[in-house]
């Protein structure tokens, strides 16, 4: 049973069937999946999603599929961490970490929007899906289209990290590296879905897959006992997640699940490509495209599809932007791991570090619940932090250069007799 | 003034299939009320209602975009080229 009725202009509210569109052919505007809701709110409860099984489906009703999920089926329901030491770091009093490092199976929430675009081309009737990708979609695809047996193409910036190549390349993908910036890979992988009819999942398929990353925002409802939290601070490339996050709080609102108690909406993003944070310090409805030069690769985005609606996420729910150097990323993984043993890929470097800097501006209250969004795992994005961690120490295997190394760090420790 | 005016793919329906078209005004905002003499029609798909540029249309003047001009109200010289281009570009357009 769907529950999904059309796809809506986003701009000047037309309906189209729910096909493989993206684009209003009016007004140019983005497409959105809209649902029937009314049906929904007969037949879904919180006691229901809680007896099912722990992955992202147990939200299905809230997702654009026609059947059942054809792949990805163990997606989701990471953990949500208590974040005690941390909290104490930054002083403050309730501090949680949604964990997507952990996700399954390509370790990053991307799983969460490829399984539902690529579930989607399948009901469609697509043979071969494809992505323009700054790293973890590219996984995603390659990972999940290999579960499925469908044939992938990958489009990436050719410079991107090797864990994060060769971690698409194993799944049997073809593996595109186009000279250039994510912006020019996006603009040319337009151009081949015209011309191929293949399914991009972030291009003629995006409607569906932008629908994934609300049950990132579903989980972390649920996890805190059906409420929501007062701050939420989430990773900025195209915009995408933080705009769906916002709307699986208003969808589970409207359903009644949560009580409206106003959370605050953060975006982040790398001061070497900041042009969502830009516009909103600037009070500004334009996005100016920039040219990204950050460590921060997975948000290197220099023209955010869903910049605009990011902005007014954030201005609209009384929340806020800010943006961190490459230093304060990696030092913010770095304190992320020795604090909560979680190592995040550099985009958690950037929310984590803009979180400390919006709790010094005063923009966080100490006092009130705070989510930092993990979104990618620190392991592909290792050669980051190269030069910026200390070397293992080499000794032979003698207690006695054992000892010695102790002395030498200054520590002194009992012994048993 | 004359201006040349590129066509994005959706709209050259509208144009009779030219990419390019010819038109007059010393500024956007005269242009466009050119454009839509000549190709009615064409105005309601790049603005709104109340005239103003619709979101998700870029109107580029020789590769710059005029929202960073003087939006509409940007002047234009004898020969300038324009280009009206969907922010969202590719699938069937
Ligand atoms: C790890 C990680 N976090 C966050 C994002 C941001 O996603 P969006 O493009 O939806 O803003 C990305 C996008 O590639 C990502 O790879
Ligand atoms: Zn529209």
């Amino acid at each position: 049973m769907s529950y999904m009725k059309a796809l809506k202009c986003r701009e000047c509210g037309k309906e189209y069937a729910k096909e493989a569109l993206h684009v209003c052919e009016l007004c140019f505007g983005p497409l959105e999946v809209i649902y029937e809701y009314d049906k929904i709110k007969e037949v879904l409860t919180r006691e229901i999603i809680e007896k099912r099984a722990p992955n992202m489906w147990r939200y299905r009703e809230l997702l654009p599929l026609d059947n059942e999920p054809s792949v990805g089926a163990q997606v989701g329901f990471t953990p949500l961490v208590r974040a005690h030491n941390l909290g104490k770091a930054l002083g403050l009093k309730e501090l949680y970490i949604k964990n997507d490092a952990v996700n399954f199976p390509t370790l990053s929430f991307k799983d969460r929007v490829v399984s539902v675009a690529i579930s989607r081309a399948r009901e469609l009737g697509f043979k071969i899906v494809a992505c323009a990708s700054t790293g973890n979609l590219a996984n995603s695809v390659a990972a999940n289209a290999a579960a499925c047996g469908m044939e992938s193409y990958v489009f990436i910036p050719y410079d991107l990290e090797k864990t994060k190549i060769m971690g698409t390349i194993v799944y049997g993908a073809t593996v595109v590296g186009i000279k250039g910036t994510y912006d020019e890979v996006n603009r040319l992988c337009s151009e081949i879905a015209g011309k191929y009819g293949w399914a991009f999942v972030n291009i003629n398929i995006r409607p569906y897959y932008a629908e994934g990353s609300k049950t990132f925002g579903y989980e972390i409802a649920e996890q805190l006992g059906w409420k929501l939290p007062k701050n939420i601070i989430v990773p900025m490339a195209g915009g995408s997640l933080i705009t769906k996050i916002s709307k699986s709080f208003k969808e589970f609102i409207k359903l009644g699940f949560v009580e409206d108690t106003g959370t605050k909406v953060f975006g982040a993003q790398a001061t070497g490509c900041s042009p969502i944070i830009n516009a909103v310090k600037e009070g500004s409805e334009l996005i100016r495209p920039v040219k990204p030069n950050t460590i921060a690769k997975s948000l290197a985005i220099g023209n955010p599809a869903d910049g605009y609606y990011s902005a007014k996420v954030m201005r609209e729910s009384g929340g806020w932007g800010e943006s961190v150097t490459d230093e304060e990323i990696i030092s913010a993984m770095k304190l992320l791991a020795e604090t909560e043993g979680i190592f995040a890929e550099t985009a958690g470097g950037v929310t984590l570090g803009v979180t400390k800097k919006l709790i010094e501006q005063g923009r966080i209250n100490k006092d009130e619940s705070v989510v930092v969004c993990v979104t990618g795992n620190g392991l592909k994005t290792q050669e980051a932090l190269n030069g910026h961690l200390s070397e293992p120490t080499i000794i032979n295997s003698r207690l006695s250069e054992f000892e010695d190394l102790v002395k030498a760090n200054g520590k002194e420790y009992v012994v048993k007799a | 003034m004359a201006i040349k005016v590129r066509i994005p793919t959706p709209l050259r329906k509208i144009t009779n299939g030219s990419d390019e078209v010819a038109a007059e005004g010393c500024n956007i905002s005269e242009v466009i009320e050119n454009l839509e003499t000549n190709y009615p029609g064409l105005k309601e798909r790049i603005c709104e209602a109340d005239g103003k540029l619709r979101r998700f249309v870029n109107i580029y003047l020789n590769d710059e975009d005029i929202r960073f001009k003087k939006n509409l109200e940007t002047e234009l010289k004898e020969n300038d080229e324009i280009s009206i281009i969907p922010a969202i570009a590719g699938g069937k357009f």
